[in-house]
């Protein structure tokens, strides 16, 4: 069993968000790093899960992006994963990203690709479809649960209300979320053990971009809370009847 | 050129998101003067026709139940050929579950440019810009789509669904779908709740509820509002509410005209999943709380006394 998973470095979750250069960059200054929260905590450790389950299992890391996103890398070894890919290549849209994540799939013949669902930061939740269309593989997204039976991948997905199980043959592309595994924190011996992971460096295969972010805005602010006494939720009834029109 | 729109449906029903989709891409129409026509992949109850008040002239349909069962695969073969068929150069669907899994194949198929989770109408004043919600919530972009085909998912309740009257043209679409390689053997459906992410209102809670026991008063006023219900992160991590409850940012993303928040403080990773809702009500005993710097309304009370009242008054209201 070979297993490709994406991972994207995203700002901290606690990120204050501002743009620069008249709101056409996202401002870098004082943001912290991290790996995508659904390509760690869900993608990753799940493939971690089915390694621990079967040793033959074989875990690479892929991630399209500069020479700065290699301590991401470093701590999503840690976490574990056999190797690590990092696609030369600064910025690019979602096709450009998934152009090069399916080169590196095609050239590794993988049974299992997962991803995030979407990344925090730029919320496309694209790469996993895009790479699934460009290798003329299945895709099943928004996962909850992931099981392997034989070379038969038993999803468990999200639906308006609910969820189905959904049954297909390897290989497949699947997107991860809550659910699919617990959050795992790195422990000494993994970053030890990253520190001397093969992390290759490959250089980009040509594709267009097909998109291109212009600018950014922030939402405008808020006019501030409305409060009401606790003893008086009458008045609270009337202004989301008359005032806001919400109920 | 025309407009090309998914028509997404579920249990034989035209899913409300669809409509958001379909009053959309009438409205992105109108501006490039083109015609808008409905793709609908599989069968449903509806009247099909009546689509058409959505300012829809035509609704493609490929009448094979094979589409009834979502394979993404499948969806995206027997879009891009109705795409050639039907000349459209702009494709559009919810962002919603189908959206998700399905308009990324379609613009790597066609290489056509995607912009996953539009808030707004396209600017086409000079070029293809259209806005997005980014860092979840916390920011939008204007993202230029530079291909000869678009792709645009729709946010869900970002755009109001308008039925202007008419009715659509009903063609049949020859489209034979590959095999489907993704076999359903299960539906869980959670009966009798509000879909979370279709919900125009969300009663939400949180540790200040102090335990799962506690969810009767949070259940009452979501029933007597009809609202779906959620909760923050350490209540589905603590498995007092199931993890399809949990709004924020890991969790679901939300943006209904109506959130009341209970016993939540109001986390920045929190509100990046609620952010983008109408308005906001918060109803917490600690006025310190990080959520009343983003509600609208607040109370700083006791959610124990305070929402029972408040599920009586609106009762009240409703009649």
């Amino acid at each position: 069993m070979k297993i490709l998973v994406c991972v994207s470095k995203t700002p901290d979750t606690t990120s204050k968000i501002a743009f620069k250069d008249g709101n056409t960059k996202f401002d870098e200054a004082g943001v912290q790093w991290i790996i995508n929260p659904y390509d760690e905590w869900y993608s990753l450790v799940r493939a971690i899960e089915l390694k621990e389950k079967d040793a033959a299992t074989v875990i690479h890391l892929v991630t399209v992006g500069g020479a700065d996103t290699e301590p991401v890398i470093r701590k999503a070894l840690a976490l574990g994963g056999d190797e690590a890919i990092r696609v030369n290549a600064e910025g690019g849209d979602s096709f450009f990203i998934a152009s090069q994540i399916a080169e590196i799939a095609k050239q590794g013949g993988y049974d299992l690709i997962l991803a995030g669902k979407e990344t925090i930061d730029f919320n496309g939740a694209s790469i996993g479809g895009m790479v699934a269309e460009l290798l003329d593989v299945p895709y099943v997204a928004l996962a909850t649960k992931f099981e392997l039976n034989g070379t038969t991948a038993v999803v468990t997905r999200e639906i308006e209300g609910g969820e189905e199980v959904a049954e297909v043959a390897l290989p497949v592309v699947v997107s991860c979320q809550k659910g699919v595994a617990e959050q795992r924190i790195p422990n000494m011996r993994g970053i030890m053990a990253a520190r001397t992971k093969p992390l290759k460096v490959v250089e980009p295969v040509g594709a267009d971009n097909l998109t291109q972010v212009v600018s950014y805005e922030l939402p405008p602010a808020k006019a501030g809370v409305k409060l009401v006494a606790a003893d008086n939720v009458d008045e609270l009834v009337r202004l989301l009847h008359e005032e806001a029109k919400v109920i | 050129m025309s407009v090309l729109i998914l028509i997404d449906h579920a249990d034989g029903h035209v899913k409300k998101a669809s409509l958001e989709a379909l009053t959309y891409g009438a409205a992105v129409a109108k501006q490039l003067g083109v015609p808008a026509a409905g793709l609908l992949l599989g069968t449903v109850t509806e009247d099909v026709a009546a689509l058409g008040q959505y300012g829809i002239s035509t609704v493609y349909q490929v009448a094979n139940e094979t589409f009834n069962t979502l394979d993404a695969q499948v969806y995206a073969k027997a879009i891009t050929a109705a795409v050639g068929t039907t000349g459209a150069t702009v494709v559009i669907f919810s962002h919603n579950q189908t959206g998700k899994a399905v308009a990324p194949r379609v613009s790597a198929a066609l290489k056509a440019g995607l912009v996953a989770g539009a808030v707004a109408l396209p600017d086409t004043a000079s070029g293809f810009v259209v806005k997005k919600a980014v860092f979840s919530g916390k920011a939008f972009a204007n993202v230029s789509v530079t291909s000869a085909i678009k792709v645009i998912s729709v946010n869900p309740n970002s755009f109001k669904v308008e039925a202007v009257g008419g009715t659509a043209e009903v063609k049949a679409l020859d489209v034979t779908p590959v095999a489907a390689r993704v076999k359903v053997t299960a539906v869980n459906k959670v009966s009798g709740e509000v879909p979370l992410t279709e919900a125009d209102i969300v009663v939400s809670a949180g540790r200040g509820l102090k335990g799962p026991e506690n969810w009767g008063i949070v259940e009452d006023l979501a029933h007597v509002l009809h609202a779906a219900l959620a909760c923050s992160r350490p209540v589905a991590d603590s498995h007092w509410r199931p993890h399809h409850e949990h709004v924020g940012q890991t969790g679901f993303q939300v943006a209904p005209n109506l959130y009341i928040a209970i016993g939540i403080s109001g986390a920045i990773q929190h509100l990046a999943g609620v952010n983008r809702s109408k308005v906001m009500v918060v109803i917490n005993k600690d006025p310190e709380a990080p959520f009343f710097k983003a509600a609208d309304y607040g109370i700083v009370g006791d959610a124990f006394e305070v929402v029972p009242k408040l599920t009586a008054a609106i009762k009240q209201l409703k009649g």
